[in-house]
């Protein structure tokens, strides 16, 4: 998408346009958007018949094929090259009360079943379902209870590892500042300010964000304080909405962790809960204009309300990215459940067709992350006006 | 019948909610658009507002089914 410089701008221009204002979208924009979505479904297709691979004496069972795509992993699978994963390792870290240890992804062999064994620093570790367990003394198998839980081994006391979320992280942090460095080595480079090159993507994106998005709902004299982190979380989660769309990185699905998702809502909600002023708390904790007994009705609900906010910040946008791969990788399983070839144009033209929502759902959801966050200051620093 | 079962079909109660207060919007935006066709942007983007704030109570639903089933 980065390569043709040309159709990047097109794109960006028609972007705030053609999503915001449908009518008005040009040809363009949406040859780039069938052209990426045609890519994105060849790489799908070849995705599904490599599950379909993994577990050739095994019924299909589509329940663990989805989940294993949507969670987070410890190695990055990339593809089957004749029979055989090919997947960039990465480094477990595990702190235990033996200390350290930290070892290559690789030394699993692929195995999230508990099978493979690797010794190090006097404890075995197993991976079981992309958890690391370390087993007990003496044990060298791993056994399982009834809900397939291991009986013989512990989580270590903590997993700092680099899985394939964090990695992914790291890669959109390079991609951002590779994209922000140059934009603004642009603007320093020219005398009069006209932007060009990369910087011609970036300028109508941020100036979207400062006069859709923050100006209407901070205000005119607040709302420069806000206008880094509110470019910062629209840029960040839409390239990594973005990067989980790309089949290669096979489902790096860093928007659709909870995880991530909290941190952000957890940022949204401490810059709300500091910026608010004397009138936004007086609206929390004695509501004015309303007699005493629904005062101290209301304090109860709005406390409650104070932390809603952020939550369902947190879920919107985990479930809405976390659903949109679910639907995608369901839709191929179609073919191995009926084990026909005869479904496949039905599930290849159903799953282009939802990927070609995903792909506008990822800036959507992008904007909503930020203007709801917007609004959130613009409520917490809003004057009395009576 | 079974837990998955009965969450199966509370997800699809929370999906028939949130498709008719989002069809209620955008059915709502779109005759206001229509009325007032300079009013189009203001529209549009409280109309996207609305349909998340709709969608986040459904999506409440479909991870509580989720966890469940």
């Amino acid at each position: 998408m980065f390569v043709n410089s040309y159709n990047v701008r097109t794109f960006a221009a028609n972007l705030k346009q053609g999503i915001f204002n449908p009518v008005r979208m040009r040809i363009n924009t949406l040859k780039s958007i069938i052209l990426s979505v045609l890519f994105f479904a060849v790489f799908n297709v070849s995705f599904a018949f490599e599950t379909k691979e993994g577990g050739d004496d095994e019924k299909f069972d589509p329940k663990e094929m989805i989940l294993h795509h949507v969670k987070d992993a410890y190695g990055m699978h990339l593809f089957d090259f004749n029979g055989h994963p090919v997947s960039i390792p990465l480094p477990v870290i595990t702190y235990t009360d033996k200390g350290l240890t930290m070892f290559s992804s690789s030394e699993f062999h692929h195995d999230y079943n508990g099978e493979v064994i690797v010794e190090k620093n006097g404890q075995r570790f197993v991976n079981v379902h992309e958890k690391v367990y370390v087993l007990d003394e003496g044990a060298t198998s791993v056994t399982y209870d009834a809900e397939h839980h291991p009986t013989n081994a512990h989580r270590p006391t903590m997993d700092i590892s680099i899985t394939r979320n964090v990695f992914m992280m790291w890669v959109s942090l390079v991609v951002l500042l590779l994209i922000f460095l140059t934009a603004a080595r642009r603007y320093k480079k020219s005398n009069d300010n006209v932007p060009s090159g990369i910087a011609s993507f970036v300028e109508p994106l941020v100036v979207f964000v400062r006069d859709e998005i923050a100006r209407p709902m901070i205000g005119e004299h607040k709302y420069k304080r806000y206008m880094p982190y509110l470019l910062t979380i629209f840029f960040f989660i839409w390239i990594n909405n973005i990067f989980g769309l790309i089949p290669i990185l096979n489902g790096a699905n860093l928007s659709g962790n909870i995880a991530f998702t909290f941190t952000l809502a957890a940022i949204t909600f401490i810059i709300t809960t500091f910026s608010g002023n004397k009138n936004y708390w007086q609206h929390i904790f004695w509501m004015p204009g309303v007699p005493v007994p629904m005062k101290i009705f209301l304090m109860p609900i709005e406390i409650i309300g104070m932390f809603v906010k952020p939550i369902s910040l947190m879920i919107r946008l985990f479930a809405n990215i976390t659903a949109g791969h679910v639907i995608i990788l369901a839709l191929m399983s179609l073919i191995f459940v009926f084990k026909t070839i005869a479904i496949a144009p039905v599930s290849v033209a159903f799953s282009l067709f939802i990927t070609v929502i995903e792909v506008i759902v990822t800036a959507i959801q992008a904007y909503i992350f930020t203007i709801l966050s917007a609004l959130y200051f613009g409520m917490a620093t809003e004057e009395a006006h009576h | 019948m079974t837990i998955t079962g009965i969450a199966a079909i509370g997800a699809g109660l929370a999906a028939i909610g949130a498709g008719m207060g989002i069809g209620r919007i955008g059915g709502s935006a779109m005759e206001a658009m229509a009325r007032q066709p300079e009013m189009h942007g203001k529209i549009q983007s409280s109309a996207l507002i609305l349909a998340a704030f709709v969608e986040a109570v459904a999506l409440f639903g479909v991870v509580v089914a989720f966890l469940q089933g």
